[in-house]
């Protein structure tokens, strides 16, 4: 397998178009241009690839739900702001179940915010985004490979589950470059009778999500949580890091991960035993893994890009079963290995534990 | 015996949850007719609106997906372009395209997609219970302008067939009514053509049919199709708004690179 040197937004370009993708539609933003450019350059060298600069982000992701529903695979990207414009269009997705894979790159916020990296967008992701109480499948890449992997994988999930499957990492991921192999990808499973193609000498179908009766409304509602359940069951992904002897562990995804791998390693220089548990699925959580580890260790420090929002899914995985700290910073800085460090060496004690619980 | 008039095979056998003198009902119709004349049910794929028509699905029996309000040129743009050699269609009201859809309406027909639109004129928002829309008239009382329309707070009534027209991607554009049967006869011919100019590959179509809401505009339905010809069809006037003849594949100036 070769190995290509490839800046991560046209990775995930890239994987895409490799995973099958043959329709992408999306509006201008940074830190994630490289995306639209590449597709634009890329797409229409595939048989059947089509590119659309979209007059917005809304109108994106109704193109890929028109896609999407012709049974095409489809995809968007944008950064927050603009995931915010296509929140109509993934509660749409996700009510008509259709398949289709959203990127966001995130950045600073809220409002305009700036282009700096962040993981602000963490609870607009994880519970749905839009209206109505739907799940997106939303993976955190860490490093460029993954990047690639996930891609291609959230075309197989939104697949098999029906489903829209979200792409969750910031800028900083987008604009790395590391080297990169590409994966055979699967062959595509999606039944030809959920793709409405005319309706031929056949039944004619409906996609829809307006469903007045109010007992049917309900029942569409069970049947998608049944298929939420299903899915975070059987979905959950995450790394542990140097957890064997770990009597600490931090709990980090994406971007933050990295940096918490770069302090773990100057924590143990310093003798400290610290460890690392990164969340790969971030919704579906892998709460009973990351419940597991509270078994081999009674501390824990969660470790984001924000005020803390995953904060309280690991709270949910842990309260009650191990003691909970936490550092962020929002949007804005990107926090060293350095920063990190410290912090541990301030707040770990390793008779006391994590002595500043979060509260 | 010889039948003369029966339902459209690409119609279901329901009955149109419609008011009485609506409109709406008689566009589904002429549709229905235009797809069976046409024989394009079996590679046509219709995009509905929220609106009034959000249930059109119970009444034609082709392929039909709904569409967020006002995303519904998004979505056709996604089939149309996915499914190049499909037929797509959208159906819209006036708020639905000229309000809050109307940046996808405006650069879909900007982008010359190859996508026929039908849009329902009937200068109010049915299905919320008659608020003003962008082609509600000067001067027109509904639930949100009880007193009237009125230009300086307001603006105007948008004439979208006009506009849409100045865009070098739109082909076929006319504006039509359904108040009498000679006019019905008219907006068939049109709906006709503008899927014959799909069909022909010639870029964006658009039939507007000026469309009687008795319930909305508080009138009887012999009132309403009066007041479409009387006052309605002042502001926006009937007839074939821009024909271009058929794209010449090669040399067309409308084709660059
Ligand atoms: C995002 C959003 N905003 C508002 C509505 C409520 N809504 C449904 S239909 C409609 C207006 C419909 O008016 P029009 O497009 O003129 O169609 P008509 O009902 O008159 O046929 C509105 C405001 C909605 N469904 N979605």
């Amino acid at each position: 397998m070769n190995k290509v040197l490839m800046q991560g937004n046209r990775i995930i370009g890239e994987a895409a178009i490799r995973a099958g993708c043959r329709f992408y539609a999306g509006y201008p933003i940074t830190p994630q241009n490289e995306i639209p450019e590449y597709m634009a350059e890329r797409l229409p060298e595939v048989e059947g690839g089509v590119f659309i600069q979209s007059e917005s982000e809304i109108a994106a992701i109704h193109m890929v739900i028109g896609a999407s529903a012709a049974g095409v695979r489809a995809m968007t990207s944008s950064s927050s702001p603009g995931i915010s414009l296509k929140q109509e269009g993934i509660s749409s997705l996700a009510a008509c179940e259709l398949p289709a894979v959203i990127i966001n790159m995130m950045r600073g916020g809220p409002g305009l915010g700036n282009i700096s990296p962040s993981q602000g967008d963490y609870f607009q992701a994880t519970r749905g985004g839009g209206h109505g109480g739907y799940r997106t499948i939303v993976l955190g890449p860490a490093t460029v490979q993954e990047m690639a992997d996930l891609t291609m994988d959230a075309f197989d999930l939104a697949d098999q589950y029906r489903i829209p499957a979200m792409i969750l990492a910031d800028g900083m991921m987008g604009q790395m470059m590391e080297p990169v192999v590409f994966k055979e990808p699967k062959p595509r499973v999606y039944p030809e009778s959920l793709m409405m193609r005319g309706a031929g000498e056949g039944k004619s179908k409906i996609i829809r999500g307006l469903i007045l009766d109010p007992l049917e409304m309900e029942e569409h509602n069970w049947t998608l949580d049944r298929k939420y359940r299903v899915i975070a069951q059987s979905e959950t992904r995450h790394e542990h890091y140097k957890t064997e002897d770990a009597e600490l562990i931090l709990v980090a995804y994406g971007t933050a991960a990295r940096i918490a791998k770069g302090a773990i390693k100057r924590l143990r220089e310093a003798g400290l035993r610290v460890g690392l548990f990164r969340p790969i699925t971030l919704w579906p959580f892998p709460t009973n893994e990351l419940r597991e580890f509270a078994k081999k260790s009674e501390n824990f420090l969660v470790f984001e890009m924000s005020t803390g929002q995953m904060l309280e899914d690991v709270r949910l995985a842990l309260q009650g079963y191990a003691r909970i700290g936490f550092h962020g910073r929002p949007g804005g800085v990107v926090p060293t290995p350095i920063e990190l460090t410290n912090v541990v060496m301030h707040q770990y004690d390793r008779k006391g534990g994590v002595i500043e619980q979060y509260q | 015996m010889k039948k003369v008039f029966e339902r459209p095979k690409s119609m279901k056998k329901n009955i149109f949850h419609y008011c009485a003198g609506c409109g709406h009902s008689i566009a589904h119709r002429l549709i229905a007719e235009v797809i069976d004349e046409l024989g394009i049910r079996g590679v046509l794929i219709g995009v509905l609106p929220a609106g009034c028509a959000v249930l059109a699905y119970n009444y034609f029996d082709v392929d039909m997906i709904e569409a967020q309000h006002g995303r519904g040129p998004a979505t056709a743009t996604g089939i149309k372009r996915a499914l190049p050699d499909r037929v797509v269609f959208c159906y819209q009201g006036d708020g639905d395209l000229a309000a809050i859809g109307i940046a996808e309406s405006f650069h879909a027909a900007n982008r010359g997609e190859n996508i026929t639109v039908v849009f329902i004129n009937n200068a109010v928002y049915g299905m919320t219970g008659g608020q003003m829309a962008p082609t509600s008239m000067l001067g027109q009382r509904t639930t949100t302008s009880p007193g009237g329309r009125k230009s300086l707070l307001d603006g105007y009534p948008i004439q979208v067939s006009e506009v849409f027209s100045l865009l070098p991607g739109t082909s076929y554009i006319e504006r039509c009514t359904v108040n009498s049967p000679a006019s019905i006869l008219k907006a068939k011919k049109a709906i006709r053509k503008a899927f014959q100019c799909q069909i022909d590959g010639r870029g964006f179509s658009l039939v507007e049919i000026l469309s009687p809401c008795p319930t909305n505009w508080k009138m009887t339905p012999i009132e309403s199709c009066r007041w479409i010809d009387e006052v309605m069809s002042k502001t926006f006037p009937l007839g074939v708004i821009k024909d271009l003849p058929e794209i010449k594949k090669k040399g067309d100036k409308r084709h660059d690179g």
